[in-house]
């Protein structure tokens, strides 16, 4: 009853449209990029973005556990921890609960046991794949990223498409952004940087450089 | 890790409560250890709350005292944790704590969790909290722990300070909210790009090279 009635009243609006989609994920990818306007997931973003190929390896990882938990934490939010979420049980006790207090620790717990659980598919399903993600993969557990994400989806009122299409899309736009930086820093090695600002330093300074660059998305809509 | 603290205990059979070893611990974060511009653990929100001073002194003591309580916890029960399922058993504790600070804050500063918004959430992810957890308290005692998590997160704190000076003065004119320019006469624009992410990049940037051109510290790749 309540997966029908939401999917007619968002097919009312209208809100599952091509058009909207490719708006949320433009906007997902260019002007709200995870990075250059949230600095989420920082911390792996500068240690994995020395050499591109590890950077792909890393950003490969990112967009495809973004893409599943969104989604995930969305179907987890909206049957289970939002205000009265828990009605389709039809059991009176639990019609007015309200449980999204420990949202917090449901979320990181969901994107945590996702990961174990890629992890260990993919060891077994795939060797090859293992090795070239292997290590990337139980950082990602703790990769502000995947947290964040699922904190903005709750804050923003998607519907689970739109929500997929968010995860897919601030994947994509990490992607970019750590592969383009590690491009950058390839370089560097070759360049005469003042010895403390070597390092860490200069690296920063670049990423402001870079972000200024993603500041000119800023009011573009599709 | 058990044999190498029992050989150093045998060592040092009366040790004073807070003596030097416990002062370095506290004293080490603020300086030559410092997470964000040495162990470069913590970045994210160290980026996104700085825009103005508040917010980011109260984001500091959100965090001073999650690692405190945290790293202490994690000591205390660092014997009974199976190695293979550690990192979820530290993102429970670290998340029940984020969950206290976020309910304090929603209760008595809600204008300031209105402004922090998703980043008091993140404290969990932090990586200077799970970056001290797997360095330091899965290995040293509660009290020794506690001391490294208070501070790391002073050290934490200490940079997100200077930075939301830079960025408030510059970028607003202002300190606390309080309009120093307008105060001392003089008519001042504000800087649009210290309020963009664009100026926490370089502010940070600048404060990384001040720090280590000051203790000489040099990165070799």
């Amino acid at each position: 009853m309540h997966v029908t009635e939401w999917w007619k009243q968002n097919k009312d609006k209208g809100d599952n449209n091509m058009e909207n989609l490719i708006s949320i994920g433009v906007r997902s990818i260019f002007v709200d990029n995870m990075i250059f306007a949230y600095f989420l997931g920082m911390c792996s973003y500068l240690a994995v973005s020395k050499k591109v190929k590890t950077a792909i390896g890393l950003g490969a990882a990112v967009i495809f556990v973004l893409g599943i938990t969104i989604p995930l934490n969305w179907l987890v939010y909206n049957y289970f921890l939002k205000p009265g979420a828990m009605a389709w049980t039809g059991i009176d006790a639990l019609k007015d609960i309200d449980l999204s207090f420990i949202g917090l620790i449901i979320y990181i717990s969901v994107i945590a046991a996702f990961v174990q659980l890629t992890e260990m598919a993919v060891e077994k399903l795939s060797p090859a794949l293992y090795a070239a993600l292997g290590i990337f993969l139980p950082l990602i557990a703790v990769n502000c990223s995947i947290l964040g994400g699922a904190l903005f989806m709750i804050g923003r009122p998607y519907n689970l498409a739109e929500a997929t299409t968010f995860g897919l899309g601030s994947g994509i736009g990490w992607f970019l952004a750590v592969v383009a930086l590690a491009a950058i820093r390839e370089k560097l090695k070759y360049s005469q940087v003042p010895a403390p600002l070597r390092g860490l330093g200069i690296t920063f300074i670049i990423v402001g450089l870079m972000s200024f660059g993603f500041l000119s998305f800023m009011g573009f809509s599709i | 890790m058990a044999t190498a603290t029992e050989e150093k205990k045998a060592a040092t059979p009366a040790q004073p409560v807070f003596g030097r070893k416990e002062r370095k611990l506290l004293s080490d974060p603020l300086d030559s250890n410092n997470p964000i511009t040495v162990q470069v653990l913590g970045i994210c929100s160290a980026l996104a709350v700085t825009v103005q001073m508040k917010p980011a002194f109260f984001m500091s003591l959100g965090v001073i005292f999650v690692t405190m309580m945290s790293n202490l916890f994690i000591s205390l029960l660092r014997n009974a944790i199976p190695a293979r399922v550690r990192i979820i058993v530290q993102l429970a504790v670290v998340s029940s704590f984020v969950i206290l600070v976020d309910q304090v804050l929603k209760a008595y500063f809600y204008d300031v969790s209105k402004q922090l918004s998703v980043f008091v959430g993140l404290i969990v992810t932090n990586c200077i909290v799970m970056g001290r957890l797997e360095a330091f308290a899965m290995g040293n005692k509660p009290f020794p722990s506690l001391i490294d998590g208070i501070g790391n997160g002073i050290g934490y704190g200490a940079i997100l300070m200077v930075v939301a000076f830079f960025r408030e003065l510059l970028g607003s004119g202002s300190v606390f909210g309080f309009k120093v320019f307008e105060a001392m006469g003089i008519n001042y624009i504000g800087n649009g790009v210290m309020v963009y992410p664009v100026g926490a990049c370089i502010v940070i940037g600048l404060v990384i090279w001040a720090q280590r051109a000051r203790n000489g510290m040099v990165e070799t790749e």
